[in-house]
């Protein structure tokens, strides 16, 4: 219980500064802690990734960081996306989904080490 | 390039004039990361983020703002077509939601104050941590 609130706050606060929903943290989390299946933590994990995205994206949008146009065409531009990813979800196995899952928090690993490394990047350089 | 108005075929070329490119590349972009949110269970920003700076020329911070609206809407989507299966478990979603409102808060918070080095450092080991204790 403590460590399912815990992982909670520290993964709302990686979505806070990287701009990630936290589910990479979120489905461990919910598989250590409180037990569930792969499959059903990453079912599971989508329903705090909402509320995140959305306190997250209102206090960028404070902050001046939100283009809102192009946000709304992602979302409804993803629903063939999801399905697909739903549909894979469940042909491959427990294992399966468990080991790429790790893979993926170790690319997203090795993205944090790589925006460590590089400090100075352009980030001002926009306009369009 | 004058005579591109003759309509020999239709739609393929018509549509493709009528699309901005720009439209497009978002539409690319929302179904890579719907199907990876859907997979995995994330919001899929880690495939956003990149892809609005690399090709669609956004800052950095633009791109987790934006980003950040987008998984609401894929997110919430994955959830139904999950749900469909019954594979969610609200309870439990909402024990780990609600606190990470609370974080994402001090977030936002922090990205605008501190130099995120520190911070990125200590979430890329708790990622390489979780990683392991999960192929374990």
């Amino acid at each position: 219980m403590i460590g399912a609130v815990s992982i909670g706050v520290a993964g709302g606060m990686l979505a806070g500064l990287v701009g990630v929903g936290g589910g990479v943290l979120f489905v461990p989390g919910l598989v250590v802690f409180l037990g569930l299946a792969q499959i059903d933590a990453g079912a599971t994990s989508l329903v705090a990734v909402v509320l995140v995205g959305a306190v997250g994206g209102w206090r960028q949008r404070s902050y001046g960081n939100l283009r809102l146009r192009d946000g709304v065409a992602l979302a409804l531009f993803s629903p063939v996306g999801v399905v697909a990813g739903v549909l894979v979800a469940h042909a491959v196995g427990e294992r399966a989904l468990e080991l790429s899952f790790a893979g993926v928090q170790l690319v997203m690993a090795a993205q944090l080490v790589r925006r460590i490394a590089s400090d100075d990047r352009p980030s001002e350089a926009s306009s369009g | 390039m004058t005579d591109h108005s003759r309509c020999g075929a239709p739609g393929v070329d018509d549509r493709a004039a009528l699309l901005p490119p720009q439209l497009l590349r978002l539409a690319v972009i929302a179904t890579a990361a719907g199907a990876f949110s859907a997979l995995f269970g994330v919001g899929g920003g880690t495939l956003i983020v990149p892809l609005l700076v690399l090709w669609m020329g956004y800052g950095e911070r633009e791109a987790t703002g934006t980003s950040l609206a987008a998984i609401v809407g894929i997110a919430a989507v994955g959830a139904v077509a999950h749900g469909l299966y019954g594979n969610v478990h609200l309870l439990e979603g909402l024990l780990i939601g609600v606190p990470a409102v609370g974080g994402v808060i001090a977030g936002t918070a922090l990205q605008q104050r501190v130099p995120e080095r520190a911070v990125s450092a200590v979430f890329a080991v708790l990622l390489v941590a979780s990683a392991v204790v999960l192929v374990l």
